[in-house]
Order: structure tokens, then C-alpha cells, then sequence
């Protein structure tokens, strides 16, 4: 059990597939930032998903898309002081965003691997 | 290839096959001289351990999203992964272990929907696709053959 499971969240899309999670994401939030499979946010929960992933940014809620084996995919939101600082990790750390995501397609294909810990284990 | 480390990566276990032909995937990689380790969620590790209840076929189960965290933490790592898909759930696993091991990647896609899953597939990988849900016999034999292939 990862540590989000214990953290109050918000349940935003349940039971879905990957792609509708980050279409979701992209068209839903006011900040998006792209990050690769495996990229750590919270305690000890490590994004599961298809790359690229979208966290997105609405207000001070984190909104991320989180995968289990039997129950499909969900689009989570957290907003606490935990996500005000997943969020400046991300603003800190990430190259390019996308604003305003609903105009958009897909995302830059710089933005890609911009933000993940593990990216020399990327493999396209 | 011989002692060469693998993993049997489960996902969830409501289609009847996934079970025997981890069983039978791990017995015949493990006496074909393979160091076999079998990831799984709760559910799937519990239909092994009921079915094969002295570890005969089963020497190394381990908890799935565990192992996930170890391999991205690099306190472990496998030469060659077999996934196990049968919903978009599957695939997203099996992506992301794509993306943080640089095990070579089998896919073992399964179910009434496996052709189209299949499709979605976006790593590099070799496909072993069988549409069944109860009989494991066909998939057994794809499987089979990719097993020879590579202990040669």
C-alpha cells in the first residue's frame, strides 16, 4: 500500500484507461508537466502509466493519474501542503509546461523526460 | 542465457490462464537453468501459493508494486521480464516496467481482447498473444516456442 492511499484525496475518474486519464489531465487542469514511468511524488508513490505522463496543476491541488492491476486507472487529486510542494518540485524541476491544455495536442516533445529521476533508464 | 534473471510479472488474476501458465512458464524457465522470480498482486500471489503450496514450481514470489519500487530504487533488477496483460491496467504496468528496467520485454497478452490490447502496446517487445480465457494450451504453445528460442 502506497502512502496515497492514506492521504485524503479527491477521486476526479475511476476505473478507466490510461489514456483517458491523461487526456483528462491535460484538459482539466491549469498547469500540466509531463513526467516519465516511475517519477516519485508524495512519500513513496511511483507513477505508474504509458509516457508521456501528465500531472497537472489546479490551484494547489496536485492532480495525477494513479493504476492498479484489477481496478484500472483513477485521475486523483490531492491539495494539501504535501501537493503546494509536489508542485514547486515540479515548477522547480520541470522544463517545459503546458498551460492552458485544453487547445492542445500532444504535449512538447521536450517536455517528455524533462522531470523524471530515472531518466537515463528511459528507454523509447 | 543460463542463469540469467527473470521475471514473471502478474497482474491481476480474474482471467482462469494467467495462473497455470505462470506456473508452467515458471517450472520450464527455472529447469531450463533461469533465476525465476514471480511478481504479483495479493490475489495472483495467493492462486500460486494455493497451487503450488511447497514452492515446487514457484521458488520466488514477490509483491508486485514492491518489486516496481525496487527496480526504479535499482536494489534489484531482471535480464528478462514477462508481463502478463489482459486489460489496459496490464499494459500500463508492463510499459513502466519497460521504461525503468532494461530487462528485454515479453509480453503475454490474453483474453477475449487481446488482439486489440495488443495494438496498444507501445515499448519494444516481443508479443505473444493468444485471445483465450480458460483453455492456457494455445498460449502454452506460442510460449513454448519463444522459450526455445531463447535457450538456444
Amino acid at each position: 500500500m502506497s502512502c496515497i492511499e492514506q492521504m485524503k484525496y479527491t477521486i476526479l475518474l475511476q476505473r478507466i484507461g490510461f489514456k483517458e486519464a491523461r487526456e483528462y489531465i491535460e484538459k482539466n487542469s491549469e498547469e500540466v508537466y509531463y513526467v516519465s514511468p516511475g517519477y516519485k511524488i508524495f512519500k513513496d508513490y511511483y507513477i505508474i502509466g504509458v509516457p508521456p505522463i501528465a500531472v497537472g496543476v489546479k490551484g494547489s491541488a496536485l492532480i495525477f493519474p494513479y493504476t492498479k492491476p484489477c481496478h484500472g486507472s483513477f485521475v486523483l487529486s490531492i491539495e494539501n501542503e504535501e501537493s503546494i510542494k509536489e508542485i514547486n518540485r515540479l515548477r522547480e524541476t520541470g522544463g517545459e509546461k503546458v498551460t492552458a491544455p485544453s487547445k492542445k495536442g500532444k504535449p512538447p516533445e521536450s517536455s517528455k523526460a524533462s522531470l523524471t529521476s530515472y531518466g537515463d533508464m528511459w528507454k523509447k | 542465457m543460463t542463469g540469467a534473471k527473470v521475471l514473471l510479472m502478474m497482474g491481476c488474476p480474474e482471467i482462469p490462464i494467467q495462473t497455470s501458465i505462470a506456473l508452467y512458464l515458471s517450472h520450464k524457465l527455472t529447469k531450463s537453468g533461469f533465476d525465476v522470480t514471480i511478481a504479483g498482486t495479493a490475489a495472483a500471489s495467493k492462486l500460486l501459493k494455493v497451487s503450488d503450496p511447497d514452492g515446487y514450481y514457484v521458488k520466488k514470489l514477490v509483491d508486485l508494486d514492491k518489486t516496481i519500487v525496487n527496480i526504479i530504487e535499482k536494489r534489484t533488477n531482471f535480464d528478462l521480464c514477462f508481463a502478463f496483460m489482459h486489460n489496459d491496467a496490464g499494459m500500463t504496468y508492463a510499459t513502466t516496467m519497460s521504461s525503468i528496467s532494461q530487462a528485454k520485454m515479453y509480453s503475454i497478452v490474453f483474453g477475449r481482447n487481446a488482439e486489440a490490447l495488443a495494438e496498444t502496446i507501445e515499448f519494444d517487445c516481443e508479443k505473444i498473444v493468444s485471445q483465450d480465457a480458460h483453455n492456457p494450451v494455445r498460449l502454452k504453445n506460442k510460449l513454448d516456442k519463444v522459450i526455445e528460442e531463447i535457450v538456444k
